[in-house]
Formats: structure tokens, C-alpha cells, sequence
């Protein structure tokens, strides 16, 4: 028992996680809305133009935040599927499974704003350059998951099998982010890093870190809402005889 | 602020097409991500919101 009194074990249950996330969702939500609508403000009307690229810099203010989350949500989905696997946790298994789609549609707009911003800045759509090369292949491996999932119709072994998958897959996050130092790239540096100073303007920085948290806040409210989905479906498995709901099988443990 | 006009916004410096492509696209992505979790929502029978 923890010190503050509340059994946390009981939520690793699919039954009281369902309530509780449900009851967390709004506030994330919220959230989400509240800093996304700062975020846009202070990109399009404080922050300033910028000297060289003029105002299509202000594609950074959705590119960034939804390539961080792209590779965030692939680690955050590995380690939900290395538990799965190691506790054998069935929870940890639809925690994974909520997140892949999420992380498939952030890596997508990644590679759709940075074509939008490449193209009148580079003068090209695309280029095989590591950076974008890598973010394409993470993209590849979000498909793969989902599509592994649900060829299996064994729900424990469709489970198992997209939790490998993804764990094994986490190679290409460091790959992903440390791929602008490590070959001669078309993409550029990192404009910010805990260890250095960002080489934009204050206000652009703020801009971005702020849609940055409002896109995280997204995350987890859309992540939660679907895994209340995914418990629903699963725990309508036909083993049960009839088409029970979340609160008669509570009921009938 | 550095916008004189409605339409100065809008052209974005020239850039509009490709500024207002990205923010339309990721508006769209998240929006129909929100409208999918939702009927799936309602498809489980969830009896409560979401």
C-alpha cells in the first residue's frame, strides 16, 4: 500500500482504469484546446517574420511538435508493450494498441508539413536524406504494428507479436533524432536542446514549446478516449455468451 | 503585429499555400482523429461520454 492511501494496483485493472480514464479525459482535452489556441496566437500574431525564410517558418509551429510526438508516442508505445510483455499485463497491451494510431497520424503530418516547408524553402518536396528517410521508415513501422494486430486474430498472440515488433523498432527513435549529427543532412540541427541555447527568437521558441504541450495534452486525451474503445470491444469477447458492458462483468467478478 | 490586412495574413508573405496547407492538414488530421474515437466510442456502447 502507498503512503498516500490510494491502492494504485486496482487501476491495472481494465474495469476501474475505464471509469478513470473517462474521468480524466476532459481535463486533458481542455487542456489541449486551451494551449493549441495560445500556441496559434502567439505563432501567427507575436511572433515575428522571419529575416530569411520569411513567413513560411511559421510551418514549424505544427512541424516540430508533431515530429517530437511522432518519436515520444513510438517510445511511449514500446514501453507500454515491454511491460505488456514482461507482466504479462493485458492493460499494458491496449495502452500500446491506443497509441499506434495517434503516433502513425503525427508521423504523417511530420512528413507533410516538412514537404510543405521544404518545398519553398529547399526548392524540393523530398530528398532522401537521413532525417526524412528515417521519419518515412518510422512511419512504415507504425503501419506494420497496426497491421500485425489486426492480421492476428488471437487476441494474446496478436498482443505479443505487434509488442515485439515495436520494441525492436525502437532502434530507429535515436536513429530519427540523432540522425542530423550524425550524417551530412539537408535537414537541419535541432533549434532547441536542453543543452544549448535555441538559435530562434524568444517568442517563436515559446510559440513552438507551447503547441509543443498542447499537442501532448491531445495526445493522452485522444489515447485515453480510445483505449476506453479498445476495453469496451475486448471485454465483448462472445466468451461471455451474452453482450455484456463494462459494469455487468464489474458486477460479475 | 505585423499583419496591415485580412489579406496580408492570408497571403503569408507569399507563403499562404504552403502555411495555410500544413495548419489545414494537421487541423484535419486531429479533427477526424476526435470524429473516428468518438464513433468508435459510440459503436462500443460506452454508456457514459467519452
Amino acid at each position: 500500500m502507498s503512503a498516500t492511501g490510494i491502492n494504485w494496483f486496482k487501476y491495472s485493472s481494465p474495469q476501474a482504469f475505464h471509469p478513470l480514464a473517462g474521468r480524466m479525459i476532459p481535463w486533458f482535452a481542455a487542456a489541449a484546446v486551451g494551449l493549441i489556441a495560445v500556441g496559434l496566437y502567439v505563432g501567427f500574431f507575436i511572433a515575428p517574420t522571419d529575416v530569411t525564410q520569411g513567413d513560411a517558418y511559421r510551418i514549424i509551429f505544427v512541424h516540430v511538435p508533431a515530429a517530437w510526438m511522432s518519436m515520444f508516442l513510438y517510445v511511449i508505445m514500446a514501453i507500454w508493450a515491454g511491460i505488456g510483455l514482461g507482466l504479462n499485463a493485458r492493460p499494458s497491451f491496449m495502452m500500446a494498441q491506443a497509441i499506434a494510431p495517434t503516433g502513425a497520424m503525427f508521423t504523417f503530418l511530420a512528413l507533410f508539413t516538412g514537404s510543405m516547408w521544404g518545398k519553398p524553402t529547399w526548392g524540393a518536396w523530398w530528398v532522401w536524406d537521413a532525417r526524412l528517410t528515417s521519419e518515412l521508415i518510422l512511419l512504415f513501422q507504425y503501419i506494420g504494428i497496426i497491421l500485425l494486430r489486426s492480421s492476428i486474430d488471437d487476441l494474446r498472440r496478436a498482443d505479443r507479436a505487434s509488442a515485439v515488433l515495436a520494441l525492436v523498432g525502437v532502434i530507429n527513435v535515436p536513429i530519427i533524432y540523432f540522425s542530423v549529427r550524425w550524417w551530412n543532412t539537408l535537414h537541419q540541427g535541432a533549434s532547441v536542446s536542453i543543452t544549448a541555447a535555441p538559435t530562434m527568437a524568444g517568442t517563436m521558441v515559446t510559440a513552438m514549446l507551447v503547441m509543443m504541450a498542447g499537442f501532448w495534452m491531445y495526445s493522452i486525451a485522444v489515447t485515453l478516449a480510445r483505449v476506453r474503445c479498445v476495453i469496451v470491444e475486448r471485454e465483448r469477447q462472445p466468451a461471455w455468451g451474452k453482450q455484456a458492458s463494462i459494469p455487468d462483468v464489474a458486477e460479475a467478478r | 503585429m505585423q499583419w496591415g490586412s485580412l489579406a496580408e495574413f492570408f497571403a503569408m508573405g507569399g507563403y499562404g499555400l504552403y502555411v495555410w496547407s500544413s495548419f489545414g492538414a494537421t487541423a484535419l488530421c486531429m479533427g477526424g482523429e476526435v470524429l473516428a474515437v468518438w464513433r468508435r466510442h459510440a459503436a462500443a456502447g460506452n454508456r457514459d461520454g467519452l
